[in-house]
């Protein structure tokens, strides 16, 4: 009887202060956010008022947001956020793998670090929306192209953060190791992995924002008939002078890149807090 | 310390050092890095027995090869002349303690229990025995950046007795440590080594350190790195870091090395 009567009372004691911890933990990480936001409709609002633009060509904030929450309601829409997010993720893994495998080779194999290392680099400095005509050319309008340039993209980042990982391993924790007893595939599993870890996860964020802008011109160039993605819905709405779904379109792209990014620097500020690494 | 890890291990006989043939037998070593006129002779035609369960102090200046030496022991590296018996499993404590800043504590030496064999049933109260050893009951879930640089230490000599080792290698392991922490790891040092037979090698710049721990003292000299003297300490343990014995014999010692050119230890 009693038990019965107490037991809610004491989940909801229990669950009070880690509610609040929570909240409070959510607002610290949104309010800078939500003042960004704020900051920036606040600055169209002016613009638009001043009327520099005419309203169909730049509309208010207002018009763009109920435009956008329209959009949502719409079945179109949700297909080409599928569309995209598929191509995002596919784009990425393979990325990931190959960038990591590449990675882990030239760090490892002296001869391909010398042949190979400053060229992945160089790969990285090109601008990948200057590869679709080449990948055009290969695949035609087709997803393969989309995905030949979100992987060439994203993959010289991870590489290079695969081979900053690895040389930055402190040698003091390989000389731990083989004291320790650790075979190779242990040292590798127990030692080198986990301690390359930072590296490798800034290549990942790296590569994130680099497939990310990828794929985004490659869905402005590449659009493929019955196929909508947010890249295509640009360019319509450009074509047929909708502006408030341009607009729209575009705060998705922005919303989705930043949550993405925010979920890997969230990553990687709770790996470095946990090793007392600095935290930026 | 649990029982199991005591009569497990198989160097754990207590022994009193003379009448046991040596653990560890050193014979001619040299150890040279780089090749023509760059090479460093880091080791020259070293001789060096170290009897089970026998506590060695190394004392030289800076860049005299004390490191060096370590590593071909623990074999992280190897010998350009010379020969080396180690007669039983080696364990290491580094300067810096090397604890892996992912783990915990906990987990630091249970790492080092699961790459000696240990059942995974079995590492954590192992795991939480040797904290408790080294008296950190209660920071297991600590990682290593939330603890000093004594507790560090502590955790390191933890992981070295969880590898079940004959022979520990102690690599100026207390050098960063103020005067009064550094006092109460001597005192754990030496009661963990005594109490499971280890044989240690230590190295240290610091004389009374050195006799304040040793059953023998070894001075090393450089430009080559070699042994310049070998000196049994008889005195009974535990003993003081300030008593006058060790103070007498440490300035003894500290001339001898002085005589020899080698200033810098202090
Ligand atoms: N990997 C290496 N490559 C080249 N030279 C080395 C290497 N390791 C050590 N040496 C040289 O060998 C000599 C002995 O070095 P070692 O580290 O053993 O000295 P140490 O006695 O441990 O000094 P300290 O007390 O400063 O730690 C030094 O002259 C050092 O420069
Ligand atoms: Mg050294």
């Amino acid at each position: 009887m009693s038990a019965d009567v107490l037991t809610p009372n004491v989940e909801v004691a229990a669950e009070a202060p880690r509610g609040s911890g929570f909240g409070r933990k959510a607002w610290a990480w949104g309010w800078p956010k939500l003042l960004a936001i704020g900051l920036v409709l606040a600055f169209w609002q002016v613009v638009y008022v001043s009327g520099w633009r005419p309203a169909y060509v730049l509309p208010s904030p207002a018009t763009t947001l109920s435009k956008l929450w329209d959009m949502l309601g719409t079945e179109r829409f949700w297909s080409a956020m599928q569309t995209t997010l598929t191509r995002a993720i596919i784009g990425f893994l393979l990325a990931l793998l190959i960038g990591t495998i590449i990675g882990v080779l030239v760090a490892r194999v002296r001869p391909l670090r010398l042949a190979v290392g400053s060229l992945i680099t160089g790969l990285q400095t090109m601008p990948s929306i200057a590869w679709f005509p080449f990948a055009i050319l290969l695949f035609g309008l087709t997803e393969q192209a989309i995905l030949f340039v979100v992987i060439l993209g994203a993959a010289p980042s991870i590489a290079n953060g695969v081979i900053n990982g690895i040389d930055h391993i402190p040698p003091s924790y390989l000389r731990l190791g083989k004291v320790l007893g650790a075979g190779t595939i242990a040292l590798y599993r127990d030692i080198a992995l986990p301690a390359a870890m930072p590296g490798y996860l800034a290549g990942l964020t790296q590569g994130w924002a680099f497939a990310w802008r990828s794929l985004m011109a490659g869905e402005l160039l590449v659009i493929i008939a019955e196929k909508p993605s947010l890249g295509a819905n640009l360019e319509f709405a450009r074509q047929f002078s909708k502006a408030p779904e341009l607009l729209a379109t575009m705060l998705v792209i922005l919303i989705l890149g930043m949550l993405v990014d925010g979920l890997f620097s969230s990553f990687s500020r709770r790996l470095r807090r946990r090793r007392g690494l600095a935290v930026d | 310390m649990s029982e199991t890890a005591v009569s497990s291990d198989p160097v754990a006989v207590v022994a009193s050092p003379s009448d046991a043939a040596p653990i560890l037998r050193i014979r001619g070593v040299g150890k040279v890095f780089g090749s023509g006129p760059a090479a460093t002779v880091a080791l020259h035609d070293v001789d060096l027995d170290v009897a089970r369960g026998e506590f060695l102090s190394v004392v030289g200046a800076s860049g005299c090869g004390k490191s060096t030496l370590l590593n071909l022991i623990a074999g992280l590296d190897k010998p350009t002349s010379g020969t080396l018996e180690v007669g039983a499993k080696v364990a290491f404590m580094f300067q810096d303690a090397t604890l892996l800043p992912w783990l915990t504590a906990r987990q630091n030496i249970e790492l080092a229990l699961k790459l000696s064999g240990v059942a995974k049933r079995d590492r954590r109260a192992r795991a939480e025995d040797l904290l408790a050893t080294v008296r950190l009951d209660g920071r297991g879930d600590s990682r290593p950046h939330e603890l000093s640089g004594g507790m560090r230490q502590r955790v390191a000599l933890a992981r070295c007795l969880a590898q079940d080792a004959g022979i520990v290698l102690m690599d100026e392991p207390l050098g960063a440590l103020d005067a009064m922490t550094r006092d109460l790891l001597h005192d754990e040092i030496e009661s963990v080594v005594r109490a499971q037979g280890l044989t240690v090698v230590f190295v240290t710049h610091n004389m009374r350190e050195a006799i304040r721990l040793g059953d023998r003292v070894v001075l090393m000299g450089s430009h080559p790195g070699r042994i310049l003297y070998d000196e049994d300490i008889p005195l009974p343990h535990p003993r003081q870091m300030d008593s006058t014995e060790v103070a007498t014999r440490a300035a003894s010692l500290t001339a001898r090395l002085k005589a020899q050119g080698h200033t810098h230890v202090g």
